[in-house]
């Protein structure tokens, strides 16, 4: 494979101004996706480019090297994950069945919610454990690269209309509440309680430049490797098995495998379908 | 512009909507288990927490190995890879790459996404189908891959259950042959010999 390099960008116009852009702002701003999986990337950036009316990435370079907001906007865009609160009802029936069984085991636990977006798995999985008589004896660590989503998760406020379809997923997810119990309808939005909230630490981290800050029991990060391709994968993969506990539990999203990475030995399976697996030693 | 080989193996995205359930089932039927091409299959369908129904029922009639792919799966000859629920499939290299970005033009898997994928990662040797269905998913994509020197077939829309998915990539963009779905199979088999003879 002559001119495919590595990541699989070409040497196209278009992919040498993404990787031009790429470098720039991790050289300026410290963010670094030019390990990111080159498909979704070039989507993401002609998106950013059209939205922003621009015919070129080299435009799109100049204006997010000299405009801070336009690059909190290519952020929002690279980081934020269309998720909704008990997305795949079948993984948190699949967590009730596997995994709590296993957290009750310990008198206090560490969960952490890696690349949380906008906060709403952290707060199904603060509802989950509070059903399950949990929530006390839980720290959910929730950790994003880009303080803006954090900012918005740590509100507790999610937008009304979606509440339709989180409840439908809630009560699909094997809810044994009413969905409305946990929120109140107040400034145009869903505010959450703050019991919810209280087990839940929200703080920055990149999972690209930054390491281990804590050991966990269990760590979830769904549909968020996606977006990386092999080698960052498997440095994330790292990072992963040396946070967690021995006997720990990692989750991923229902389309990863870890099959494709080179850490398939160093878990078992604790349900194949919903990709929850647990450390060998 | 600078030369290379594209990466193996050689690629054919179907997309399809309205309808084609049954249209997939003829043509994965009709195709010899010795394709010598991956295919990446689009098709507009409910969210659901369904796993792997589609591809059960595809697998039914084919000689081809059929699976629901997930993020970073080898690409392999004779294999068909249906875009899961709720996910955006698109080619890479060696492998497929699955986005759980927002919905394009309301659809997520959408068909726009996997054709304009094939058309930077394999580029003049990219081969697209656009079967039965009733809105314009493809027709952008299909212009990526004619104008990136790539194959565009259609199902004829007079032979369509819906004709305006066909119309609207025949309106878009400039198309290699437009067939009726028997002819569909052999169509993509002389293609794909072409792309993999050089």
């Amino acid at each position: 494979m002559s001119a495919t390099d590595p990541g699989g960008w070409r040497d196209s116009l278009e992919d040498i101004e993404a990787g031009v852009l790429l470098e720039a702002i991790h050289r300026h701003y410290g963010f670094d996706f030019r390990e990111y999986s080159p498909a979704s990337m070039r989507r993401r950036l002609a998106k950013r480019r059209e939205d922003e009316g621009l015919a070129t990435l080299s435009q799109l370079q100049d204006l997010v090297l000299h405009d801070e907001t336009a690059m909190e906007r290519l952020l929002l865009d690279l980081s934020i994950n269309v998720t909704s609160m008990f997305r795949d009802p079948g993984f948190y029936r699949a967590f009730r069945t596997h995994v709590v069984p296993l957290l009750r085991t310990y008198p206090y636990f560490r969960i952490w919610d890696a690349g949380c977006s906008t906060g709403e798995e952290a707060y199904s999985l603060a509802i989950l454990l509070h059903e399950e008589g949990l929530l006390e004896r839980a720290r959910i660590y929730a950790t994003d690269m880009n303080d803006a989503v954090l900012e918005r998760a740590r509100s507790g406020i999610f937008p009304l209309e979606q509440m339709k379809e989180h409840t439908a997923n809630y009560v699909r997810a094997g809810g044994t509440a009413a969905f409305s119990d946990y929120y109140l309808a107040r400034y145009g939005g869903a505010l959450f309680h703050r019991y919810l909230s209280e087990q839940i630490v929200f703080a920055r981290h990149n999972l690209v430049t930054d390491g281990a800050f804590n050991e966990f029991h269990v760590v979830i990060c769904r549909n968020v490797m996606i977006y990386f391709d092999a080698n960052l994968q498997a440095r994330v993969h790292g990072l992963f098995h040396d946070s967690l506990v021995r006997r720990g539990v990692l989750a991923l999203g229902a389309k990863e495998n870890l099959r494709f990475t080179p850490f398939e030995d160093r878990y078992e399976d604790l349900d194949r379908t919903w990709r929850i697996y647990r450390r060998r030693t | 512009m600078t030369e290379f080989h594209h990466p193996e193996p050689a690629v054919v995205c179907i997309g399809a909507s309205w309808g084609g359930v049954e249209a997939l089932k003829q043509v994965l039927s009709d195709l010899p288990g010795d394709l010598a091409a991956a295919i990446c299959i689009v098709l507009h369908r409910a969210e659901d927490d369904e796993r792997e129904r589609l591809a059960q029922v595809l697998r039914r009639n084919s000689d081809l190995k059929v699976c629901e792919p997930d993020d970073k799966q080898p690409l392999h000859a004779g294999t068909a890879y249906i875009a899961p629920s709720g996910y955006h499939l698109l080619v890479d290299d060696g492998h497929v790459s699955l986005s759980a970005d927002d919905r394009v033009r309301w659809a997520r898997p959408s068909i726009d996404v996997l054709f304009e994928s094939v058309a930077v990662s394999r580029g003049d040797e990219a081969i697209v189908v656009v079967l039965t269905g009733a809105n314009d998913d493809g027709a952008r994509g299909a212009r990526a891959v004619h104008d990136a020197g790539g194959t565009v077939l259609v199902q004829d829309p007079d032979e369509a259950e819906r004709r305006e998915m066909p119309d609207a990539t025949i309106a878009m963009t400039e198309v290699d042959a437009v067939l009726p779905l028997d002819e569909l199979a052999q169509a993509i088999v002389r293609h794909v010999t072409g792309v993999v003879a050089g």
